[in-house]
């Protein structure tokens, strides 16, 4: 069994469902303390990113920078507004951490927010939030409420002089608006498309300021760092993969969920805290970091542990640690045709690649599930999908190339007999 | 530009400064990059992916192939636009782009001269490994300028970017994502802005075409002939595509000193006016009220036998400020040996007290580049994007560039940047600007403006932009800008008087903005009753252009003009016409007012069909040539000139060609320098009844400002093609018990209308916008003046 579990966004966890969100129950865990020890003791922002360079926080939200290393890039003695964002737009298949996060533990958002604002130079912040969490909102927006209330927000925080606001701001259902750049521009209240950079956000960000944009765990992985040290918290991880994460286990599993577990905790721990393979069928394959990267065989996984390195080693990636499992007898060609006509739905049309390339790939992949694809569609596929990866502005190229890449390399037999055939090999 | 850096592109070595892109320095050093969305103009959207190229760092590549209109040069980077991943990506990026357009190049307009036609050459593939259903995308009506085919549509934005950036109006834009991305006006409204036909040209597909030229004429059957716009005093260059001795389309040429690469719709469109029904193509008699065809040799004997017949004195001429520098010059010439001094080109001016006064070669007062550079500019008296629309834009960007501009007008004008508007009626205009000049703590060097003075309370307003006044004093960029309507106005000298106080109080420049093409050269033309060819004072003027109208002439010459909208007061001047012994019109056109008043019409060519030159706004001279020839009998201008002055037997008109005439006008013109300076101190005024009466403001709408323009159907047809109406403030029209819709009978003096009132806000109290020069409005009196309105009978 894996220990070290719920020790750091999940550390509510133990506590009655309906107490956890609350904000004296999260005093009592010693919740808004470095806060008020930061301002009372006018720490030095340079001192908090230090010990956040030394945990090897690695953002959450999929890409793994160092968020020690984001915040310092932030040109923070400037004169003029900047801003903190959060990104809770939580949009990446089989990714459901985050909203979790909203729901049980709100506080240690709020205050990681806080924090990060000061170490930036910023008195304000937007948490964006994904529009179909209704819960979540309603969640973030009470203890918003409540931080307001107590003074633990706002204007000159403990007499510090140090303002800090916070605002929550909902999407409107669109993925691309998870992608950092074309977050600011729906904030901004433009249509949500992916910014080219250079300039980069700490350089012009939202309404052309700085702006420092990290994911909600990010975020509030922040307060326990600054508490329990950079040190302790690198300890619970890996070199260069600190701390623990959470993983949102999908697919055929007997419990999916939530689980904040250790970085570099083996694959197969993580299954068995998911209850195993549901009804006990043999693992396929493995999505291991939400829906954008490529797949993993299954019996390849097993031996893999869940940090950033080693599933790259593996030829995929951690991303947002959505571990999608399939299980055997599943059709890869279904899998993937779903997945394609995501990507294809929720491409911003800003790209020609990404935007006729996406429609390209769904319609090809549905016409060969449908049992009309023809010898030539897998050369065209691996050849459209390489077209789009790595020719866009933002990622979502690359997010709707790779699995069909990774599918083609690994599940190509199957392709090829629904082809031939003209229908699937996994018809159970 | 400083060079700085030393990069390589396709093994070539090439400087460039920092900052810049690899697809600008690529293009400087004519290595071709293949592109879509990007626009020099335009903001870099980096949307097409047109244009990756291979590059490398230091020794280290990019992972990735970048755009190269959005990657900055560095030093010595390296880059490869040919290269077997360069040009593989920019062919991956090719098919995508093909892959959901019709490809309907047979049918399509653009075919011929269509970038995506010419890159899918050389990078495009035979055959299409797409084999899926293709999109397809339903049509907007964009209004009577710009056709649509948006299946053609390759997402580019440049024209999005046109609105947001350029026109300053977001008129179109991007709705639904991915593969449902459409191009649109999101609002549901037609593109109306005067300058939104530029996004044909930008347009780098058949998605935006023209739609009066749609379907007449492939790209390949066009010849291009240069030209210069002969409406506004931007002159701007034009490129007129003609195919069997008819213009077909108008393009813009770019020149950056003068239109950049803009035109406005009305440069662009005017032409089909060449083509208008109402083209006089055959000199014209009127024996006992019926018009009758005759030739030209019995025309020019009747017209110099009629101008002999009367004593030179009692000839007046009224010339078009559109006229060629060339024909001005030949009619005053004419008009002068036959003894008259009567000439004039300001047929829309009304206060000629400031003749003597007045500078003598009038202009800009900079160039039209160096409106950018202002940091303060105040504009007096003019509707700015319809008189001049590609300085409105020069505006715009100085503002956006942070400069403070404000407007004192009749009315409030509507521009696409931030700017502070002082609106009153004529009269309390004065009063405003006053206010200003005792912000600035002036006293006035004459009566009439210290009394004004006296009269004014300065507001904060005043007194902030009499500070930013003073500071645009210090880097020489603020400017105080006449317009076309202040022209118009009862009390023009006082407002020039009050203009030049207050430049010269805050240090600031001051300039003109002339209504039309060739009004600056006017002077040089010695066009005007009170100044010699090269602009030479003459120190016993002619008869100006209203008094010409109110002590009646016997005989009048026309040039190029309509009686009853090209002039101030159409009522005046239709009188003092009617009761003329001889009328003899020179015009491209048969109008109503021509047909009644005239007794001899005789058909000269329009635009495009002579060569001329136009001295536009900054004092830049402007030549071309003609590019068709002109309908029927109708013969260039300074042709006739030439025949009428050998006929009159008058002396200086043997010239053999329009280059001849040229030669003699840029010598003539070598020392003509311009100067905005008063020639003498400002005469004495009495200053008028402020709180007068009711007063119509007439502003010439955009697409009524010639005949040209007005005989231009899909101009017409635009939104902004106005007719007259009555536009009054809420206040107003409930005083005088109107309302909204209803018909009113106009009178000014003995001139009558009669409209339907509009109520806005954008009206002050005291005035009542009556458009001038349109439809509806050929009976009215002055452009500005005392107007008594009640509701109309039945």
């Amino acid at each position: 069994m894996v220990e070290n579990q719920n020790t750091v966004c999940f550390r509510t966890m133990h506590l009655p469902p309906e107490r956890r969100y609350r904000l004296e129950e999260y005093r009592a865990l010693g919740g808004y303390q470095q806060w008020e020890r930061i301002l009372r003791n006018r720490i030095d922002p340079g001192d908090v990113i230090e010990e956040l360079k030394l945990s090897a926080l690695r953002g959450r939200g999929g890409a793994g920078f160092p968020t020690g290393l984001k915040w310092s890039f932030m040109p923070r003695q400037a004169p003029g507004q900047k801003y903190i964002v959060c990104n809770s737009d939580e949009g990446e298949p089989g990714t459901c951490k985050d909203r979790d996060i909203l729901r049980y533990n709100p506080h240690q958002l709020i205050e990681g927010m806080a924090i990060a604002g000061y170490c930036i130079g910023a008195t304000a912040g937007y948490n964006y939030i994904r529009g179909e969490f209704y819960e979540p909102i309603a969640r973030f927006e009470a203890a918003l409420e409540e931080a307001y209330g107590a003074g633990l927000i706002g204007k000159n925080v403990f007499d510090s002089g140090v303002d800090f606001d916070l605002y929550t701001h909902l999407g409107a259902g669109a993925y691309i608006c998870g992608e950092e750049t074309a977050l600011l521009e729906s904030i901004e209240g433009k249509k949500g498309q992916p910014r080219y950079k250079p300039p980069f956000p700490a350089q012009a960000g939202l309404f052309g300021r700085p702006t420092t944009i990290n994911n909600t765990e990010s975020l509030a992985s922040v307060p326990v760092i600054l508490e329990k040290g950079g040190q302790w918290f690198l300890d619970q991880g890996r070199p260069n993969n600190g701390g623990p994460k959470l993983f949102s286990v999908t697919g055929h599993v007997a419990k999916p969920g939530n689980f904040e577990v250790p970085l570099g905790t083996p694959f197969k721990d993580l299954l068995e805290l998911a209850g195993g393979m549901q009804d006990g069928r043999a693992l396929k394959a493995v999505i291991p970091g939400g829906s954008s990267v490529p797949v993993v065989p299954g019996e390849r996984m097993m031996s893999v542990d869940m940090d950033y390195d080693s599933i790259t080693k593996a030829g995929s990636m951690l991303g947002s640690g959505a571990v999608i499992v399939i299980a055997e007898g599943t059709c890869m060609v279904k899998v993937l045709a779903n997945l394609a006509h995501f990507y294809a739905h929720e491409s911003c049309g800003q790209c020609t690649p990404c935007r006729e390339g996406t429609g390209w790939l769904a319609r090809v992949l549905e016409r060969i599930r449908a049992g009309q694809g023809q010898a030539k569609d897998l050369e065209l596929l691996d050849s459209v999908a390489g077209r789009i990866g790595g020719r866009t502005i933002c990622a979502l190229g690359d997010a709707a190339a790779m699995p069909v890449q990774s599918f083609l390399k690994h599940y190509r037999h199957e392709f090829e007999h629904l082809i031939e055939h003209g229908k699937s090999m996994n018809l159970a | 530009m400083s060079d700085k850096i030393t990069l390589e592109i396709d093994g070539r070595s090439c400087k460039a400064a920092l900052g810049e892109m690899i697809i600008a320095v690529a293009d400087r050093e004519g290595i071709a990059i293949p592109r879509f969305c990007y626009h020099p103009k335009l903001s870099v959207a980096a949307n097409c992916r047109m244009c990756l190229v291979e590059a490398e760092q230091g020794g280290r590549p990019f992972p990735k192939p970048v755009p190269a209109c959005a990657t900055p040069v560095a030093d010595g980077m390296k880059v490869q636009t040919r290269s077997h991943k360069a040009l593989e990506a920019q062919r991956g990026t090719m098919e995508f782009l093909l892959i959901n357009h019709p490809l309907d190049c047979p049918i399509c307009d653009q075919g011929g001269e269509c970038e995506l036609q010419d890159v899918s050459m050389g990078y495009g593939e035979d055959i299409s490994r797409f084999s899926e259903r293709k999109r397809v995308v339903q049509d907007e009506d964009l209004g009577p300028l710009i056709a649509t085919e948006m299946t053609r549509c390759i997402h580019c934005t440049r024209c999005v970017r046109f609105g947001a950036e350029i026109a300053g109006v977001r008129e179109l834009g991007a709705t639904g994502r991915g593969e449902e991305m459409r191009i649109g006006t999101f609002t549901a409204q037609t593109v109306q802005h005067e300058l939104s036909g530029n996004i044909i040209d930008l347009c780098p597909v058949g998605a935006l075409t023209s739609k009066p030229y749609r379907f007449s004429a492939r790209a390949w059957e066009l010849t291009e002939r240069d030209s210069i716009s002969p409406h506004d005093s931007v002159g701007a260059n034009l490129q007129l595509h003609v195919r069997r001795n008819q213009v077909l389309r108008v393009h813009p040429r770019p020149n950056e000193a003068v239109n950049e690469t803009w035109i406005s719709d009305r440069d662009r469109f005017s032409y089909q006016g060449l083509n208008a029904a109402e083209r006089l193509d055959q000199p014209m008699v009127k024996r006992n009220g019926v018009w009758h065809d005759i030739d030209w040799t019995s025309a020019l004997k009747l017209a110099a036998d009629g101008l002999r017949a009367v004593e030179g004195d009692t000839i007046g001429c009224l010339v078009s400020p559109r006229a060629t520098l060339e024909e001005q010059f030949l009619l005053q010439k004419l008009l002068r040996a036959l003894g008259s001094g009567h000439i004039d080109s300001r047929l829309r001016q009304q206060d000629f007290r400031g003749d003597a006064s007045d500078p003598q070669r009038p202009w800009l007062g900079v160039s039209i580049a160096e409106l950018e550079q202002q940091k303060a500019l105040v504009l007096i008296g003019s509707d700015l994007r319809a008189e001049q629309p590609l300085l409105a834009h020069r505006i715009r960007k100085a503002a956006l560039a942070g400069a403070q501009v404000s407007v004192f007008n009749y009315f409030n004008v509507e521009l696409t940047h931030p700017h502070q508007s002082f609106t009153a009626p004529p009269g309390c205009l004065l009063v405003e600007l006053a206010a200003l000049a005792a912000a600035l703590e002036l006293r006035g060097s004459s009566d009439a403006v210290r009394e004004l003075i006296g009269l004014a309370k300065p507001e904060d307003a005043h007194h902030a932009l009499a500070q930013q006044l003073r500071a645009a004093r210090n880097d020489g960029n603020g400017l105080i800008l006449l317009g076309a309507l202040a022209e118009a106005d009862p009390d023009y000298t006082l407002i020039k008087a009050l203009a030049e106080a207050i430049a010269i109080g805050s240090g600031v420049r001051l300039g003109y903005l002339p209504s039309a093409a060739n009004s600056t050269g006017a002077a040089l033309a010695g066009a005007l009753p009170h100044r010699a060819p090269a602009g030479e004072v003459l120190e016993t003027p002619g008869l100006n252009a209203r008094e010409m109208l109110t002590s009646p002439r016997r005989a009048y010459l026309l040039w190029d003009i309509d009686p009853a909208a090209d002039v101030l007061d159409p009522a005046l001047a239709q009188v003092a016409l009617s009761d003329a012994q001889l009328v003899v019109a020179c015009s491209s056109f048969r109008t109503p007012a021509l047909e009644q008043h005239a007794h001899l019409l005789l058909p000269i060519s329009a635009f495009a069909e002579t060569s001329g030159t136009f001295v536009n706004a900054e004092g830049r001279w402007q030549g071309f040539q003609g590019a068709v020839a002109p309908p029927g009998e109708a013969r260039p201008g300074w042709k006739l000139l030439r025949v009428l002055g050998n006929l009159l037997e008058l002396e200086g008109f043997a010239y053999d060609s329009a280059r001849e005439l040229r030669t003699e006008l840029e010598t003539l013109c070598a020392n003509s320098s311009f100067d905005n300076s008063a020639r003498a101190l400002r005469p004495a005024l009495k200053v008028p009844d402020i709180d007068q009466q009711l007063m119509r403001v007439g502003q010439v709408p955009i697409y009524a400002s010639d005949m040209l323009t007005r005989h231009a159907a899909a101009l017409q047809h635009t939104p902004l093609g106005e007719s007259i109406a009555v536009h009054l403030h809420p206040e107003q029209a409930g005083e005088l018990g109107f309302a909204h819709g209803e018909r009113v009978s106009i009178r000014q003096g003995d001139a009558t209308a009669t409209a339907t009132v509009v109520i806005t806000d954008s009206v002050p109290k005291g005035c009542a916008r009556i458009p001038a020069a349109v439809p509806g409005s050929e009976t009215l009196g002055a452009q500005i003046g005392p107007v008594a309105l009640t509701k109309a009978r039945g």
